[in-house]
């Protein structure tokens, strides 16, 4: 038990750094769960507007796509159905957090100091995952616990906290093995966040193929995701799931660490390579620095974003099937347009999806403004005959067009499969095409956010991503939460016509990018007039 | 011919804290210059102000003739800068780095670079992730003296670096001062660095000059430590002015400093008093220097604690 001495020292280590972080974000997670229940109390207060509801919800493939497969329409199935997005963030926080504590650490050298210290071989990686583990298990039991107080079924709301709880756990556990991988944070962090977009691309896939009586609904089972959704509370719940679940984790524990246990301290199992003795003719610029340090991220992004296009493009006409088998329906939306309209309401919710992705990306690539400043890299730079406007401008190049050519190319994607599919190329490519890219003056909002705040406010960069998380929420939730208009008028999102099929109007678009322009010269003066490294 | 760097009452202060607090610091043109002070003392923060990383808060400041925060793109065509911790881009190589900084400050001297890889042994193809501490500091400087520049500012240079490559740190630079008349801001904590190279040095504490002139001239200022065996003991010594620390061991031997000002009048009273042998030691610089820190914040000399 050597391997393990001090984990409970680490342990409290870990909780006393993230305690601004972890504690925070779950409350709000809880908070939501339990509004739904009194928003669709509310909103839909007696069975049959509830069966109406969830009637026509079903059949919307973008609702699928975002929340999961609605199984039936009390109000825990519609509640469970509605917080099918949770398990997706949650497993983004644990995994934040394994890594935060584990592979960031090594690669910082603040894990020799401790290593030196009396703390076991395994105790770094099993202090991280505890740490997790408990985090998640605290907003189980919660969301158990105020689900079965607001008088919702006991069973259900027990699964919905396991449904909670175990999409954490598993991604703690995925985060786990990740990091044993590459000797960079940054590697293991694209290793997990390739793993999360599968499980959820996979669970999309298995999901809308169920829906439309397809042949794939067994993709949901290939997806970590689509396990914790399985647990179907208050809809029949299946608890061996469980067991699938809880035998997942422990694989994947043993083994991060056999991999944590055969490899050295600050060493991957990729090994290193070594590099070029002199730079290439063309490393000569700012500019060519900053595509040397984009360019990986920016080819994973475009080929992700690539993929999502094709997959989600190409479900686009199997949406008209989940009418097929329900007459009443299908005379509601002939009046909405019919078929097609329900497809636009798909098409028009991917895109919205596919926007957010954007500006994550964006704010990750703005922020490498920070991140090169606070490691102590651009201070060599400055101190070259390099003005701080030339060096920003290098990086903003990068953030600017990066999330453009990502959009540019899922949209090309999309709409090139949906037109083979429809038959319809003239028609269908332009239209998904620039659904895209009308997404594009929202994400620079976001992007020209951060350049503010790197500029005015440099150590609440951080801020960038609160601000991207409320535009996420209010997309997910302010239709079902009844929020106040001006609320959501702050999300940039909300000014984007929904795409294809909605009536378009250049005011917004013009106004958004005002916003944006106006935000980042702030910024950019702000930058060149305050001390660098601050 | 003008200084290099001329900087008087240089003020800069974070939050309450008065980092720099009215600095005086003059380099001249050709010179090495050493730059010592204990941590915290302000040499980063008057090197990042001479960068033009930071605004000053009062007091002025001229490099290479230019204001280093308005003219900072110009002024660093002629300049090189190496910090006390270089951090590297993970997937760049070393070799990488040197040709981007070089050709950033608008050209690098292959032949050199190519000797001094050699010299400093350092292997250019690993990624920056892979090397230690003291590799990292070899890149920057390598990436520095290969360059052709006026000015070299160094900050805390050598740290990392084995005692083998410290000495080809040193030759290099002394090669540099000699041979292309180069100016050299040296920051340092070791002394013997900068005994070997600098010729002038200034010694600033609590974000202040506290001493400044060539090692001779700040010799002058300090103290003499004399040893002596003599068969009388003139007792007034123990009270004379300027004696510090007199100490009397067996056998008529005596120990103390003396300020240099009453070093005449002391080796008379010595000298009457039958002298059999007598070591009087200049002091290293190692000894102003823990002189320097020793004393406490805003006192003035005469409050020295004697040793």
């Amino acid at each position: 038990m050597n391997d393990l001495a001090g984990t409970r020292r680490l342990m409290r280590l870990v909780m006393r750094r993230d305690r601004l972080l972890v504690p925070p974000i779950y409350l709000v997670f809880f908070i939501v769960v339990v509004s739904f229940v009194s928003s669709f109390e509310e909103l839909y207060p007696t069975a049959r507007e509830r069966a109406d509801y969830a009637d026509i919800n079903r059949s919307n493939g973008g609702f699928t796509t975002l929340y999961g497969r609605l199984y039936g329409s009390s109000l825990g199935e519609l509640v469970a159905w509605r917080a099918g997005f949770l398990p997706v963030v949650i497993a983004l926080v644990s995994l934040l957090v394994v890594i935060r504590h584990t592979r960031s650490e090594e690669e910082a050298g603040r894990r020799e100091l401790l290593g030196a210290t009396v703390v076991g071989r395994q105790a770094p990686l099993t202090a991280a995952f505890l740490a997790s583990f408990i985090a998640n298990l605290v907003l189980g039991v919660l969301v158990a616990v105020a689900m079965s107080a607001r008088g919702l079924p006991g069973g259900g709301s027990l699964a919905l906290g396991l449904e909670c709880a175990g999409a954490g756990i598993l991604f703690a556990a995925i985060g786990a093995v990740a990091a044993q991988l590459t000797s960079s944070a940054r590697g293991a962090w694209a290793i997990s966040a390739i793993a999360l977009g599968l499980s959820v691309l996979l669970r999309i896939v298995g999901d809308l193929s169920a829906e439309s009586n397809g042949t794939v609904a067994w993709m949901s089972w290939l997806s970590p995701i689509g396990w914790v959704q399985r647990l179907r509370p208050y809809a029949d719940e299946q608890w061996w799931v469980l067991a699938l679940i809880i035998g997942a984790t422990g694989a994947l524990l043993a083994l991060a660490f056999r991999l944590s246990d055969r490899r050295d301290l600050g060493a991957g199992l990729l090994p290193q390579r070594l590099g070029s003795a002199t730079a290439a003719p063309s490393l000569r610029s700012p500019l060519a620095l900053a595509w040397r340090l984009h360019r990986g991220v920016l080819g994973g992004w475009v080929a992700g974003f690539v993929v999502l296009g094709v997959v989600l493009g190409s479900l686009a006409e199997s949406i008209k099937d989940m009418l097929n088998d329900n007459q009443d329906l299908e005379d509601i939306f002939s009046r909405t347009g019919g078929a097609s309209g329900l497809v636009d309401a798909y098409l028009a919710t991917i895109m919205s999806i596919l926007g957010v992705f954007a500006a994550g990306y964006a704010i990750q690539s703005t922020l490498r403004l920070r991140y090169e400043e606070s490691a102590g890299r651009l201070e060599p730079i400055l101190a070259a005959p390099v003005g701080r406007l030339r060096w920003a401008a290098s990086h903003l190049v990068f953030a600017i067009l990066g999330p453009v050519a990502a959009l540019t190319a899922a949209g090309l994607a999309a709409g090139v499969t949906h037109g083979v599919n429809t038959g319809d190329m003239g028609h269908e490519l332009p239209r998904v095409f620039g659904a895209a890219v009308a997404e594009i003056p929202a994400v620079l909002v976001l992007t020209a956010f951060t350049v503010a705040l790197f500029g005015l406010l440099p150590r609440l960069t951080g801020l960038a991503w609160a601000g991207l998380g409320m535009c996420l929420f209010f997309g997910l939730i302010g239709s079902a939460m009844k929020l106040d208009q001006w609320l959501l008028d702050l999300s940039p999102f909300t000014h984007i016509p929904h795409l294809p099929g909605g009536s378009v109007s250049a005011t917004p678009f013009v106004a958004l990018l005002v916003i944006a322009v106006a935000m980042a010269a702030a910024g950019l003066a702000g930058f060149r007039r305050r001390p660098v490294a601050d | 011919m003008t200084d290099a760097i001329a900087v008087t009452g240089l003020v800069r202060t974070f939050g309450q804290t008065r980092a720099l607090d009215g600095l005086d610091l003059t380099v001249r043109t050709g010179e090495a210059h050493g730059f010592l002070g204990p941590n915290g003392a302000g040499k980063t923060t008057t090197i990042r102000i001479l960068l033009g990383l930071m605004r000053a808060d009062a007091g002025s400041v001229t490099l290479l003739g230019g204001d280093p925060w308005r003219d900072a793109t110009e002024l660093h065509r002629r300049l090189a800068y190496v910090p006390g911790d270089v951090t590297l881009w993970p997937n760049l190589s070393g070799g990488e780095v040197i040709d981007l900084l070089g050709r950033l400050r608008g050209g690098l001297n292959q032949q050199r670079r190519a000797e001094l890889l050699e010299r400093f042994d350092l292997d250019p193809r690993k990624k920056g992730r892979a090397y230690s501490k003291g590799n990292r500091q070899k890149v920057a400087l390598i990436a520095a003296l290969a360059s052709d520049v006026e000015l070299l500012l160094l900050d805390e240079p050598t740290s990392g670096l084995d005692p083998l490559m410290e000495q080809v740190f040193r030759e290099v630079i002394q090669e540099e001062i000699e041979r292309n008349g180069r100016t050299v801001l040296l920051s340092s904590h070791i002394l013997s660095e900068v005994e070997a190279l600098c010729d002038r040095m200034t010694i600033i504490r609590d974000g202040r000059a506290v001493e400044s002139g060539s090692l001779e001239e700040l010799r002058r200022l300090a103290r003499t430590s004399i040893e002596a065996t003599v068969d009388t003991v003139p007792e007034e010594l123990r009270t004379l002015p300027g004696v510090h620390g007199f100490k009397e061991e067996k056998g008529g031997h005596l120990r103390f400093e003396v300020d240099n000002d009453a070093l005449d009048e002391v080796l008379r009273r010595i000298a009457g008093a039958g002298v059999r042998s007598l070591i009087s030691r200049p002091p290293t610089l190692e000894e102003l220097f823990i002189e320097q820190y020793n004393r406490r914040p805003n006192s003035e000399r005469q409050l020295g604690v004697s040793r």
